[in-house]
Parts: C-alpha cells; structure tokens; sequence
C-alpha cells in the first residue's frame, strides 16, 4: 500500500491508476457500477403508518454489488480520517474494520469480498465522498422485492426458498467474493445471500419510546410469532433484517454488516420512467 | 487527456473536502462534537453542535408541531432545572433540535420559545438540514420516523453531555426529573 503522505496526489494516483488505464484501456473501478431503478409501488413489510398499506419508491440509481474491501480501502485512503487507527470511538466501535491486514492495508485474498465491520457513520462517509447515499429501507426492499423475473418475487415460492436458505447457513463460512449470485429483476447483485446491508434511515427502523400509539413498530420491537402483520411467511427473510438493523447502533460493526449506495435521479430521468406492471 | 485531466481535478477535490470532524484535537474519542452539524438557532444564527462547549448540555430531539410529547419533554427539562441549584443552572444549558426541518423555521422555533416562555440566553431551538438531522439522532441514539400525515414519531431521550461532549446521562423519563441525570449535575 503506498504512504498517504501526499494525500490528494497519492489519493490521485491510487484512483486512476496510470493515465493509460484512465484512457480507457482498463479502468480501475473505485466503485461499483450503479443500476437506474424505475419507480413504483409496492406493499412493504414495515408500512409507513398503520392502515398505509403500499409504499411509493421514485425512481433512483443503485449500486449492482456491495462495495468490496477493495472500494474501500481506497476511501480510507483518500480520507484517512476512517482509518482504523484514527476514527473517533463514536463514529466507530473498536470492530471497525478490523479484519483488514493493518489501517491501510487488506489481505489479498479480501479484495473482492464485501467489505464488513464498518459502521453506518462510515458507509454513509463512503457515499457521501462518492456524491452518493446509502439506500433508504423502502428502496433496498423494493429492490430485494425483485426474483430473477419478476419486479416482486415474493409469492414465488422457488425464490422464497432460495433465500431462506442462505439465512439458515452458517456465518462462519467465508464471505463470498460480490457478484457472484445471479442478477434480479433489475440487474442487481448479492441483496439475499452475502452480506447484512446498512440503510440510510436507520434511525426510522424503529419507534420505540414515543408515548403515541405506533401498534406496528412496537409489535416489531417484540420480534417472534406475530411480529408486524405477519400473516405473509414469506416475508420471514425481510423481517429478519429489520430486526437485525432495529438492534444496531450506528456506531457498531459487525463481520456480516456491509453496504452498498444509491443515488438520486436528476428530475429530467425522473420524468422518462416507466411505472411497473 | 483531457477526461484524466477532469478526474484529476475530480479526486483533488474530494480529497480537500471538509474532514469528516471540526472537534477540537482534545475531544475524546466518545465526543460527539467530533460530529461536523451546521445547525440554525431561533435567531437564524448558525452554529455547530458544539455551541455550548465547556459547558454541560442537556440534548434533545422534537418538532415543533407535536401535539402531545413535545410540550411534556420542554416542560421535563424545565422540571430537571429546577432541580438543580442555582450555581448548576448558572453553567447548565439546553439544546433542542428539531427533526422537522420543513416546518421548524427559525421564525417558528422564535415563536416556540416565546409561547413556552424559555430563556434564550441558556437555551438553543435548532434545526439542521434531512441528513444533518439523521447523523444527529444517530451519535444520540434516538429513532424518529415521519409519518404519511407530516407527523413524526421519535423516542423522547434527553441526553446529557459532560463539557466535552461526552454523554454522561441518558433519560427516557418524561415529566419529573430523573435522577440518573440529576446525579450527574452534582
């Protein structure tokens, strides 16, 4: 790994690699390519309100894989303010990407697994510095929504299997390198099967102290038999991130939580989408 | 060569963005004032979240429009002051951060403070913009969610900060002061 010494020239040099490849003979990806996702509706897990039944998602971009350790290191690099060393305990537990080879530097056979052990604070670092977000929850589930064929899978009971299978397996087992499982609907990668994903609106995941009546989310806090309106057991896999996401502070890491971004679309694309079936 | 020239320029600039903290080199590693929040007050000054530093803090999350738990949450900071000595309330001071930043205005949180009658010179209304206000609620652990009517639901946390930033304090307890904090003022 080179010193950061020189920060913008060396964080420069580490991003485009050689002028050739910027050129366009081979290209270094810093981050991963990023999917338009039209807009649509869809009835979500964790409805916006009691009696709201459907969800409306505008139509934005999504990154097709979670960002590799690869990505990442690349951040830290540029913003060496996230290194493991120097990031502020509230910003980060002491977790924090603490698999890696040192602050710098990842193992090699790393460079293409999702990077883990980071926290919401630094994924959302991450996608800020790339001018992007992390998805809200109503996007990502929209998307993970999607089968191979369809915009909503879920009542297909072949995909429904599928996934409840990866959660049944053991996390010890390695981490699979990203974009290896096959595209959905949309032309996404690895939303079942790799990785738990951080969420913009993490701090929406759940309701638990207001005085007001908030039947769903307190129901939800009691995760188990009748969680939310469970009458859709396919839906088991969804609520299990919900739970998982509603338990983590935004400081802490742990060895399955990654992420991937998202973006906004200007207004101009917002108006040539085409509403789902 | 014009397109490398364009990325160069690209990645310079990113690398000279703001660094991800203004906190002072001292602030311990728990601070959350290493947390960089452009903030408004009722004044339309603009601030940090570090406004009241030296000082201990009591932080809290509301809206300005919330019928029920915003009004007992002013009025349970009121209880917790009047708690306190006259010496602790000397130092004591209070930020209020709203999660409504469509419709806490500075000129609407001026009109808050003056309906509630609170002291300006100790206390701070404040509002920042969507994803400020998301970082915020994210170092003080509170969940807030905005409902389909423009309503929000949120946990009603005051939180106490040592004079470094620090939680020393946390309180889920509205309408009398809790004692946990109360101790902690000492």
């Amino acid at each position: 790994m080179r010193s950061i010494a020189l920060p913008s020239i060396a964080a420069s040099l580490l991003l485009l690699g050689s002028p050739a490849e910027a050129a366009g003979t081979h290209v270094v990806s810093d981050a991963p390519l990023q999917i338009t996702i039209p807009a649509g509706e869809f009835a979500s897990v964790l409805p916006p309100a009691p009696g709201v039944k459907t969800v409306r998602v505008a139509a934005f971009r999504l990154d097709h894989t979670p960002v590799t350790n690869e990505q990442f290191a690349r951040f830290v690099a540029r913003h060496p303010e996230w290194r493991r060393d120097r990031v502020p305990r509230v910003f980060a537990d002491d977790g924090y990407l603490s698999h890696w080879k040192s602050a710098t530097e990842i193992e090699p056979g790393q460079r293409n697994q999702p990077v883990v052990h980071v926290s919401w604070f630094a994924a959302s670092a991450y996608c800020e510095a790339r001018g992007a977000r992390l998805p809200t929850w109503h996007e990502w589930e929209y998307v993970a929504a999607a089968s191979a064929t369809e915009p909503d899978g879920r009542k297909d009971e072949q995909w429904r299997q599928n996934i409840l299978a990866w959660y049944s397996k053991s996390a010890r087992q390695p981490l699979p390198v990203v974009g290896k499982t096959p595209v959905n609907y949309y032309g996404v990668h690895d939303l079942h099967g790799v990785v738990w994903e951080w969420v913009d609106d993490l701090s929406a995941m759940l309701v638990s102290n207001d005085n007001r009546q908030q039947s769903e989310p307190d129901t939800l806090r009691y995760c188990g038999p009748g969680a939310l309106s469970m009458e859709e057991k396919e839906n088991y896999a969804t609520l299990m991130r919900i739970a998982m996401l509603s338990s983590m502070q935004a400081n802490y890491t742990s060895k399955t939580m990654g992420f991937r971004c998202a973006s906004d679309l200007g207004p101009k694309q917002e108006r040539i989408h085409e509403p789902l079936r | 060569m014009n397109l490398f020239v364009k990325l160069l320029l690209c990645s310079a600039v990113a690398c000279f963005a703001e660094p991800a903290s203004q906190a002072a080199p001292s602030d311990p590693p728990e601070s959350i004032y290493h947390l960089q929040a452009r903030l408004t007050n009722q004044a339309g000054q603009v601030h940090g979240l570090d406004v009241y530093r030296g000082q201990p803090v009591l932080i809290t999350m509301f809206y300005g429009r919330c019928p029920m738990t915003c009004p007992l949450l002013i009025d349970t900071l009121k209880t917790i002051e009047r708690h306190t000595s006259a010496e602790q309330r000397a130092r004591l001071r209070v930020l209020m951060i709203s999660v409504d930043p469509e419709n806490d205005t500075p000129a609407a949180l001026h009109r808050l403070a003056k309906q509630r009658r609170i002291d300006l010179t100790r206390w701070t209304l404040a509002r920042a913009d969507e994803k400020t206000v998301r970082k915020i609620a994210a170092v003080l652990g509170i969940r807030y969610r905005k409902l389909p009517n423009g309503a929000y639901n949120h946990s009603s946390v005051i939180t106490l900060l040592d004079q470094n930033g620090v939680v020393v304090a946390r309180s889920s307890e509205i309408g009398k002061a809790d004692q946990a904090i109360l101790m902690q003022l000492k």
